[in-house]
């Protein structure tokens, strides 16, 4: 019985320990990527970086500014065009969606979300940039802006099921129509978290590399309007790593730190409006 | 009459919740409808302003009429506009006081003073005095007494005919449910109220007539000094002095 006892402990005492040590690996990766980027990446990063377009090989200094201000410009048409579909199909889901209708929207959209990014690449390449023989901003934008529609629905959705439904009534109960409810009150209720979800949304679209190698390109100048070939943080990153100069090497890891510190920051502030949100309704 | 209620019976889905109900709300008056959990009160409450439209496979047979209008025949956002609704538990919408009370109005093409129906309406709810120094604030921070007032307001603000009341008082306390008691006194000079009830102290102080309701049913409906003291049916009489329910 005791001798038991010792291994039914023992096995008790391993199997704690290993979760713990599965966790610490958990955060330890995050922790490590961030180590070595900033090892890396950080003595890149000066006001240059920020500022000038990238020098030719060989010579010093130099920055992304190009990458910067292209990617801002992708995730600018992608927001465009994934957050209000994203958006409206989340509220006809929560709010107004029939029974099997709904089914197949929801199921769509979670298979939506499986398309390799690659594969949407390719989609977008096929009907934006063969058409107008000219790779481009928007057609970059574009393919982002598929990618992020499936979170915005699902997280529009979610964050307005959760609004109560006393909300709801209430609405209605004094004269208000459906959509009136719906765009008066319970968006209002919901709407932080709705924005929290599609800044997380972004946060994950700015990273993808795959839908725009062959869509929005690389260019190692300006790009000007839309319709240009543009740099893009996640392209250059790629480019620059697969390159053989140290230079470059060392230049993909100071971007790669900005995208990172970019999207972490992202996830901080969403968690920091969510929480808001929360003390606001248990007060 | 306010409403003439005929052969009402209502249904969710195959389930029957009501079984041929016939009264009448008369006008300026309060009528308590009394009866235990699941007797088809709130039901019954929520088919007089189509709130229950919003279930999904429910219907009703039989006749409401309001002002002797077939309710089916009115548009079901105009009508609930007639029929404000007070819920059981308060329902303020996460926005400001003023705001909460100024909704109705808003959403209702209100062309004039906001802020003087607004403390218009909070007078009536015997709120203002509390809450005029912060009306731009979130109604959130009311305690549960107040909100329910301020939902009060908020239906009062539309000018309805009739106020619907679903159990308004349960979740206050005493002190708090006496100052709404008050309130519905002052109410029915102006309006019709009908309230649903678990609390038979209160239909009897409050009421002008009580319906007492059992598994869907009518059982009894007369005045409420008459049905709390000569109730006519063995029933009403076992229910108010708490053999049941």
């Amino acid at each position: 019985m005791s001798v038991r006892l010792v291994w039914r402990k023992a096995v008790n005492a391993v199997m704690l320990g290993l979760t713990g040590v599965c966790a610490l690996i958990t955060v330890g990766v995050l922790g490590v990527i961030l180590g070595y980027l900033a090892w890396h990446g950080g003595r890149d990063i000066n006001w240059n970086f920020f500022t000038k377009l990238p020098a030719p090989v060989g010579e010093a200094g130099g920055g992304m500014a190009n990458a910067i201000v292209g990617s801002a410009k992708l995730l600018v048409v992608a927001s465009l065009f994934g957050i209000p579909i994203g958006l409206l199909s989340g509220v006809y889901l929560a709010e107004f969606g029939g029974r099997w209708y709904s089914f197949f929207v929801r199921y769509a959209t979670d298979l939506l979300n499986g398309v390799p990014s690659i594969v949407i690449g390719i989609f977008a390449y096929a009907v934006v940039v063969v058409p107008r023989h000219q790779f481009s901003t928007l057609a970059g934008g574009f393919a982002l802006g598929i990618m992020m529609i499936p979170i915005a629905v699902r997280s529009a959705e979610e964050f307005l099921r959760a609004v109560p439904s006393s909300l709801r009534e209430a609405a209605m109960a004094l004269g208000a129509s459906r959509w009136r409810t719906v765009a008066t009150v319970v968006i209002p209720a919901a709407l932080q978290g709705i924005i929290g979800g599609i800044m997380l949304d972004l946060a994950r679209v700015a990273g993808e590399t795959a839908p725009l190698l062959f869509t929005a390109f690389n260019n190692l100048y300006w790009s000007p309007g839309w319709n240009q070939p543009t740099a893009s943080l996640p392209v250059l990153i790629y480019t620059y790593a697969i390159s053989p100069y140290d230079d470059w090497h060392r230049q993909a890891w100071a971007a790669g730190l900005v995208l990172l510190a970019l999207v972490l920051a992202a996830n901080i502030i969403t968690r920091l409006m969510l929480s808001r949100r929360g003390a606001a309704r248990g007060a | 009459m306010r409403f003439q209620i005929s052969n009402l019976d209502f249904f969710y889905g195959p389930k029957q919740a009501l079984f041929g109900l016939s009264l009448n709300i008369p006008t300026n008056h309060i009528t308590a409808l009394i009866g235990p959990s699941g007797c088809g009160k709130s039901t019954f409450l929520r088919t007089l302003n189509r709130m229950n439209d919003l279930i999904r496979h429910s219907h009703y047979t039989g006749e409401i009429l309001l002002d002797g209008q077939d309710i089916r025949k009115i548009d079901a956002v105009n009508l609930r506009r007639r029929v404000g609704m007070v819920f059981q538990r308060p329902n303020p919408f996460p926005k400001s006081i003023f705001d909460n009370v100024a909704y109705g109005l808003r959403i209702n093409g209100y062309q004039g003073r906001l802020a003087d129906l607004v403390e218009h309406s909070l007078r009536r709810a015997a709120l203002w005095d509390e809450v005029k120094d912060i009306l731009h604030k979130s109604a959130l921070i009311l305690s549960g007494g107040q909100q329910q007032r301020l939902c009060i307001a908020r239906a009062l603000a539309v000018d309805p005919e009739v106020l619907l009341l679903d159990e308004p008082c349960s979740a206050l306390d005493p002190v708090t449910t006496a100052k709404i008691e008050e309130l519905m006194f002052t109410l029915k000079d102006s309006y019709t109220l009908a309230i649903v009830t678990h609390n038979m102290q209160q239909a009897a102080r409050a009421s002008d007539f009580t319906a007492f309701m059992l598994d869907g049913r009518l059982i009894e409906h007369r005045e409420t000094s008459r049905l709390f003291t000569t109730p006519s049916d063995p029933r009403t009489e076992a229910y108010i002095t708490g053999r049941f329910g």
